[in-house]
């Protein structure tokens, strides 16, 4: 029996990505990174910024994402989310330029602890990305 | 009795416009083609994330403290109307049928003595609802700069909505946009968006199973979760939105270019029959001047 399950990840525009044949897949959930392998239990969780590594019988993609919603259900992985791109076609521009709006809404004196820890989370994935 | 003339420039000045529909109709065709492209694309995330709202809110027994988005406040006393229309005009009934839908709303609400707050997107149902309700119109959205739709501009519909529930402006809120069902065929939709109508739901899958594993635990991950949801409902209405004003467009010019041609075709025969009167009358005249000699 093969270890392969679904993933369908989708953004408000278009489906992102869908594929059949992935055994593992790596999602940077709220709480800490979680890996979901086959019959994974059913699970809902949201994202932080992070990344997301699909690791199929051919290939390993990663993609980065902002925010979004996981649910796991029998054997299909459907990532929502509304800012993912590739890390392959990563555009520098894009990157740099969400990493100084991130600094400035860093700077700005009204924000929470929370939301403080997510953007400097954000920084931080996108520095190394770059 | 119009001169020659008269009907000469008549036919051209016909002749032009229909050349006019034509284009426009052509126009609108490319577009609904790409616009019906992106609305279906859009579907799966919209549906996705209605199945996990069901599935968490099913989960949820503890309903005195669910979120407000989902149960409502309790209350019904005030109303909030987002009404998504077109930028453009010269699309048929496709705006006036859903202000008229809207109307037939308003005037309930405002027969029960609820307080009713309208937000327009798009200028055309500002234009078409200012004159009647004014006073109520507490915003005018319009993306006449977004050449497409995207998720972006539904997002920022969707943040001043959750602005105005988090400040207690409003108790239920709906949105009417035109369901785009087939190129002739567009439905004016109410749909209530807060609190979540029950209702609608219950044609989603009724999986028996839900046992899921939450991380945060649920009621975290409902308060993240629908807002987002918001936005995406107005996306989605946005969306089917742009295809039914193509769609809508499209019909409207096919009929126009049609009629069009069915007035050239009267006008040329008015012209061809009044030049041959003419003629005939020059003739009668030049024989009588004749045999009178």
């Amino acid at each position: 029996m093969s270890n392969n399950f679904n993933i369908d990840i989708v953004n408000p525009e278009k489906s992102f990505l869908s594929k059949n044949d992935v055994f593992e897949v790596v999602i940077p959930a709220v709480e800490g990174e979680i890996g979901i392998l086959k019959d994974h239990i059913s699970i809902i969780s949201f994202l932080k910024p992070g990344i997301i590594k699909v690791y199929s019988d051919t290939e390993e993609q990663n993609f980065y994402v902002e925010d979004g919603i996981v649910e796991f259900k029998d054997n299909t992985l459907s990532v929502l989310t509304s800012s993912i791109f590739d890390l392959k076609d990563a555009d520098k521009n894009f990157v740099s330029e969400s990493i100084s709006s991130a600094e400035t809404e860093l700077s700005k004196e009204d924000i929470d602890d929370q939301k403080r820890f997510l953007l400097n989370h954000k920084v931080e994935i996108l520095k190394s990305i770059n | 009795m119009p001169s020659l003339d008269d009907l000469r420039k008549r036919i051209t000045s016909v002749k032009s416009t229909q050349k006019i529909t034509k284009a426009m109709k052509m126009v609108a065709a490319a577009k609904l083609r790409k616009a019906q492209e992106n609305a279906e694309k859009g579907r799966p995330y919209s549906e996705k994330m209605n199945n996990i709202i069901l599935n968490l809110s099913r989960s949820i027994t503890d309903k005195e403290n669910a979120p407000k988005l989902l149960v409502g406040t309790g209350d019904k006393k005030m109303h909030l109307c987002i009404v998504l229309t077109a930028d453009r005009g010269l699309c048929g009934g496709f705006n006036t049928n859903i202000i008229k839908k809207a109307k037939i709303y308003f005037e309930k609400i405002i027969s029960e003595n609820k307080t009713l707050k309208i937000i327009t997107v798009g200028s055309k149902g500002y234009d078409q609802l200012k004159r009647q309700y004014k006073s109520y119109i507490i915003e005018n959205i319009s993306f006449k700069e977004s050449k497409n739709v995207n998720y972006f501009d539904a997002d920022k519909v969707g943040k001043i909505i959750i602005d105005k529930f988090e400040n207690n402006e409003f108790d239920v809120c709906a949105i009417f946009y035109n369901k785009f069902k087939n190129v002739i065929t567009q439905i004016p939709q109410e749909q209530q968006i807060v609190p979540l109508n029950e209702n609608n739901e219950e044609g989603a899958n009724s999986s028996s199973d839900n046992d899921y594993e939450f991380e945060p635990d649920e009621d975290e991950i409902l308060s993240n979760l629908l807002p987002k949801n918001i936005s995406t409902q107005i996306f989605k209405a946005m969306l089917e939105n742009s295809a039914s004003e193509q769609g809508s467009r499209m019909t409207a010019m096919d009929n126009a270019t049609r009629n069009a041609g069915e007035l050239v075709d009267r006008l040329t025969i008015e012209y061809n029959r009044s030049r041959q009167a003419a003629i005939t009358k020059e003739l009668i005249e030049i024989i009588s001047g004749a045999e009178s000699l």
